[in-house]
């Protein structure tokens, strides 16, 4: 665009024609007051008229916000004209405002107050009416208060346009006008989700992060700006503290992966940092109960027992968990003190659980596991097939972006998904696939692709191999057959097929409704197939995304929480990668396998684990098959567990240790599309708690071996040394916005799109893969499929989620979502108890009748103790990963009278 | 009339949203939208229920509380105004025994104002359910509501 020139306060300035005069003032550094526009989020309504300027020529005033640049303007964004201009604008806007500054909680942060101050405005002209609207005080998290609104509409453009949960409006008109929820009922009643963006733009007291009130004003806080350990999106947000606490969660606009956007959990769940119920001091089991003990009591006895397990049964009776939830350096620390000091490759984490088909997939076929591309690129792709991903409720933020693509871009979204997921409401086509069934539905869709002609001959020429066995297996999937496997009609199958094809990107976005089968290698290496058929795969904007849960799932993956790994994906097996990590640690290394998550358990179970270490992971819930689970814990010889709270599975262990949460330690963590951002401690550890990488250096150094870091910073410099997609990680470069791995040198920028011009194994590999049923089916004694995810409101297991007051008042109890249909014929109405059965465990929960649940389907979150669905799930185990089938399983369902 | 039968009769586009609410306010025995109508509604059209209410609540002759089967609408707007739309107010007030926007406790009256009815030429006026009424006088008001309150008693 062209550059015009022109003269802002006296100031020449050379700008884009079409900026805004609001925007080229900021560039100026001159600040106009505002009260309605938001320009970086692209709003700007020109309503509330406070940011009225002189234009040189002009009749009257024009309001900054909307008012464009052209040649030659000459602007007074201060001068008297202006200021006696906003001065009726303020007075009208304070005939209705409660002038109660003293104890309103936006006192200091609050725009109508600093511009009353800036212009000296105590009272107004117009005289004072009154408006007295009742406070709605009946969302957990947000005191709406709209007494004090000045409608600027800001709370309604976010809602509507960027969170897209249309809970908010504008009602009524005149002097009546005021902002409603839904119908005009009280928050939570409504559609609203309480993601706090609402209070995050809200210029003034009308809308109040409830559980800060009366905690402090924004003056006495201090600021952290820290990486959100609840889910993989890494949003970034800043913790403010107040004499050691941290006192609420506020938006950082500085945040490359959300900006100002946050999720419940992030913005509101941070209530379980100060929970009475913490674990204080360590604990050590006497005679069947726990007892108080020192750290060094505590060390001295795991030291000796594992030392005596390891002297008498070798170090393969040892093992490690390693936790998602824990930073990457505190990840690579455990898993070399397993490696290192137990001399046992018997290190996993529950990745395992969730994406190690991924991992060995992806692997596989481009020859690494993450997301191909970036959260950002989301937004820009031309389709995007979304499937086994609800993502509205696991990734909020990302869910935001594909809103985005289809809202305001124009997108093609197609949804292949059993459940009636939220995003279904954005999706071109939804195909409804029966449990189970992913592989025959890729095939189906590559048959399609195949015999229309619509492949990528060209980069399947150049970039890969294995095509043409690849193809005479998938021409046996006509959608004829696949529509008799899947449910899916066959005309659904052509155009989602179609549009997969000749779009110019289409980004393929999966979670777990993939990964979790006995078949989910499988599936992931379709995910991989259709993206090479189809040429969307090392480009900007399309790719193979997965998204990853826990919010260092990625990273400790990457740090070698990993049986067959050592950091960076380099291979145990591998000689020289053996040798390097041997001559570093100073060590004699094995280069034998160890064994996953669910192997660990089964020979703990067996008697042949007599050992284990588990770090901040909660098993006793996570875990397929709770009972057989619970039982193997109970079985092993010597069980430590780090953890915040008592959680399900430290209740089991001889030894428990007090760690702490994100806001009490520094560190990284990585999240989904591989960026590498710091987590920086902001309190002090509560208690007698340690970080995680303290505890174990300590370990460690009792048993003899010198570990020994003054800072997380120089475990970093270590792990950069060895691994090579870590090689640049440096914490002095993540200061804004982190780092993308791979990320080779100190020099190199990080990446932010994978595979662009050769894929990480070369070239990339087709793989013919065949229909299996899922291991358990079900039948007449079982007759429901029983399949299982998580819901907005909680994280996991519940044990963080379930101790934050607001979140759990929100959903506070396990529901059994079952079809219309299926209710009706099982003679049960919503919320009565039911009884859900397999043939491993039943549980007791009430039932939410509802359409997202196919018929036939069963489904069920895993949050919830006292119904813990994993006590029914499958524990089969995919051949490859070993991830087991968590989303299909028989059971039957009574109710109960 | 079913919500969805309205729904179907116009089509779920958007631009028919105002004559949708009308039909369903109109059907109503209580001259309302209820709330359960409009989240059928709100599902039916695939439009937010904030969207729907902040549009229908910008529109006086929407209501969302239940209306008497009588509904009284006096014109506010200035010709009127100047003629003594608010001794009209004061009159109907005191005899029926509610504030505007109430409704008698037998659910006969109910009393709304409204902007100009296009008859200022026989300043001031109201009009009741379809009926308009120009000139009005203390004495005329009392004829008028007597007049309906004995057709109601006979029922
Ligand atoms: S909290 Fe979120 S969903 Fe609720 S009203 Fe505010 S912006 Fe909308
Ligand atoms: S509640 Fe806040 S953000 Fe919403 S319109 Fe009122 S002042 Fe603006
Ligand atoms: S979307 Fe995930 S990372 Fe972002 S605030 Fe929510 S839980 Fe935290
Ligand atoms: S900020 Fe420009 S009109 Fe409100
Ligand atoms: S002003 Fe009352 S009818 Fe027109």
């Amino acid at each position: 665009m062209a550059l015009v020139h022109i003269t802002i306060d006296n100031q020449k300035l050379e700008i884009e024609e079409g900026t805004t005069i609001l925007e080229a003032a900021q560039k100026a550094g001159i600040k106009i007051p505002t009260l309605c526009a938001m320009p970086e989020l692209g709003f700007k309504p020109g309503s509330c008229r406070v940011c009225m300027v002189e234009v040189e020529g002009l009749p009257n005033l024009a309001a900054s916000c909307v008012y464009p640049v052209r040649e030659g303007i000459v602007i007074h964004t201060h001068s008297e004209r202006t200021r006696q201009a906003r001065k009726v604008v303020l007075e009208l806007l304070l005939t209705d405002h409660p002038l109660d500054c003293m104890t309103c909680e936006k006192n200091g942060d609050c725009t109508l107050q600093d511009l009353a101050y800036e212009l000296g405005v105590k009272e107004s002209r117009f005289g004072r009416g009154e408006k007295k609207l009742p406070l709605d005080e009946s969302n957990p998290f947000i005191v709406r208060d709209l007494s004090k609104c000045v409608l600027c509409g800001r709370c309604v453009e976010m809602c509507n346009e960027i969170q897209q949960t249309y809970a908010l409006n504008v009602g009524y008109r005149g002097s009546k006008t005021k902002i409603i929820a839904d119908g005009d009922s009280d928050l939570r009643y409504s559609e609203c989700v309480s993601c706090g963006q609402c209070i995050a733009v809200c210029p003034v007291g009308a809308l109040i992060d409830k559980n800060a009130q009366g905690k402090g004003r924004t003056w006495e806080f201090s600021r952290v700006k820290t990486t959100c350990n609840y889910c993989g999106c890494g949003c970034n947000f800043d913790f403010n503290v107040k004499e050691g606490k941290v006192v609420k969660v506020t938006s950082n606009p500085q945040s490359v992966v959300n900006g100002i956007n946050l999720c419940v959990k992030g913005r509101f769940g941070y209530d379980y940092i100060h929970r009475e119920d913490r674990l204080a001091t360590p604990l050590i089991k006497k005679k069947g109960k726990f007892e108080e003990a020192s750290w060094e009591e505590a060390y001295q006895l795991i030291s000796d027992k594992f030392t005596q397990i390891k002297r008498e049964s070798g170090s393969d009776s040892l093992a490690v968990l390693s936790s998602a939830k824990c930073t990457n350096e505190e990840n690579y620390l455990l898993m070399k003190f397993s490696r290192a000091i137990l001399g046992t490759n018997n290190v996993d984490h529950c990745a395992r659980l969730c994406h190690s088909s991924t991992v060995a997939g992806l692997a596989q076929a481009f020859g690494s596991g993450a997301m191909t591309n970036s959260i950002k690129e989301i937004a820009e792709a031309s389709a995007i097939y979304l499937t086994g991903s609800n993502t509205t409720e696991n990734h909020p933020i990302i869910a935001l972006e594909i809103k985005k693509a289809v809202t305001k871009k124009g997108a093609k979204l197609i949804v292949a998904d059993p459940r009636e997921i939220e995003l279904v409401k954005y999706a071109t086509l939804w195909l409804r696939q029966r449990p189970g069934t992913d592989v025959a539905l890729f095939n189906g869709l590559m048959n399609v692709i195949i015999t229309e002609g619509l492949e990528d001959k060209e980069f399947i020429a150049q970039r890969t191999e294995g095509y043409e066995e690849f193809k005479n297996t998938v021409l046996r999937y006509t959608p004829e057959v696949v529509e008799k496997i899947t449910g899916v009609p066959a005309e659904d199958i052509k155009k989602a097929a179609r549009i997969y094809a000749t779009a110019p990107t289409t980004s393929l976005i999966y979670s777990m409704g993939i990964t979790q089968h006995t078949t989910g290698t499988d599936n992931v290496l379709c995910t991989a197939n259709i993206a090479m058929l189809t040429g969307n795969v090392g480009k900007e904007n399309t790719g193979v995304n997965p998204l990853r849960g826990q919010s260092n799932v990625q990273g400790a993956c990457d740090l070698g929480a990993l049986p067959n790994f050592y950091s960076g994906y380099q291979k145990v097996t591998d000689t020289s990668v053996k040798d390097k990590f041997s001559k570093a640690w100073g060590v004699d290394l094995s280069d034998q396998e160890g064994l996953t998550v669910v192997e660990i358990l089964n020979a703990a179970y067996e008697g042949k684990i007599r050992g284990l270490f588990i770090m901040a992971e909660n098993p006793a819930m996570s875990d397929p098959d709770l009972n057989h689970a619970r039982e193997a814990l109970k079985r092993t010889e010597f069980l430590v567990v780090s953890d915040i709270f008592m959680s399900e599975t430290a209740e089991l262990a001889d030894v428990v240790l007090p760690g702490v949460t994100v806001a009490e330690k520094d560190g990284t963590i990585t999240n989904t599309e591989r960026r590498v951002q710091r987590v920086r401690k902001t309190i002090e550890p509560l208690a007698d708690s340690k970080p995680e990488w303290q505890i174990i250096c300590e370990l460690a150094q009792k048993m003899g071996y010198k570990m020994n870091y003054n800072h997380p910073g120089e475990i970093m410099e270590e792990i950069a040394q060895l691994t090579p997609i870590y090689g640049g990680i440096h914490y002095n470069r993540l200061d804004d916005g982190g780092l993308q791995w791979p990320c080779p040198d100190a020099h190199h920028p990080g990446t932010k799109y994978l595979h662009k011009d050769k894929f990480s194994r070369g070239k990339g590999k087709f793989f013919a893969v065949e229909y299996k049923e899922a291991a358990e089916l079900p039948d007449e004694e079982y007759p429901f499929i029983f399949t299982t995810g998580r819901v907005l409101y909680h994280f996991h297991t519940g044990t963080i989620t379930r101790r934050s007051k607001g979140l759990n008042e929100i959903y506070p109890e396990p529901l059994v979502e079952i079809n219309p249909q299926d209710a009706e014929e099982l003679k049960v109405k919503e919320g009565e108890l039911v009884e859900v059965a397999s043939r491993r465990g039943k549980i007791r929960a009430k039932v939410q009748v509802t359409e997202k649940s196919g018929k036939g389907v069963v489904f069920m979150s895993f949050h919830f103790r006292e119904a813990a669905a994993n006590l029914l799930t499958n524990a089969a185990l995919d051949p490859v990963s070993k991830i087991p089938e968590y989303k299909v399983c028989a059971v039957k369902v009574q109710k109960i009278a | 009339m079913t919500v969805k039968e309205i729904v179907k009769r116009y089509g779920n586009k958007r631009e028919n949203l105002l004559q949708i609410l009308h039909d369903l306010q109109n059907q109503s025995p209580q001259k309302y939208l209820n709330k359960k109508d409009l989240e059928i509604l709100s599902e039916e059209m695939k439009i937010p229920l904030s969207d729907i209410v902040g549009t229908a609540s910008f529109y006086s002759m929407f209501s969302f509380t239940p209306r008497g089967k009588y509904l009284i609408r006096i014109c506010e707007s200035p010709p009127c105004h100047l003629l003594g739309a608010p001794a009209i107010f004061k009159v109907i007030e005191s005899k029926l025994g509610i504030k505007e926007g109430e409704t008698t406790p037998d659910g006969l009256f109910t009393l709304e104002g409204t902007s100009c009815l296009g008859i200022c030429g026989v300043a001031p006026a109201m009009m009741i359910n379809e009926e308009a009424y120009g000139n009005l006088t203390e004495e005329k008001i009392s004829q008028i509501l007597d007049q309906i309150r004995e057709k109601e008693s006979k029922r």
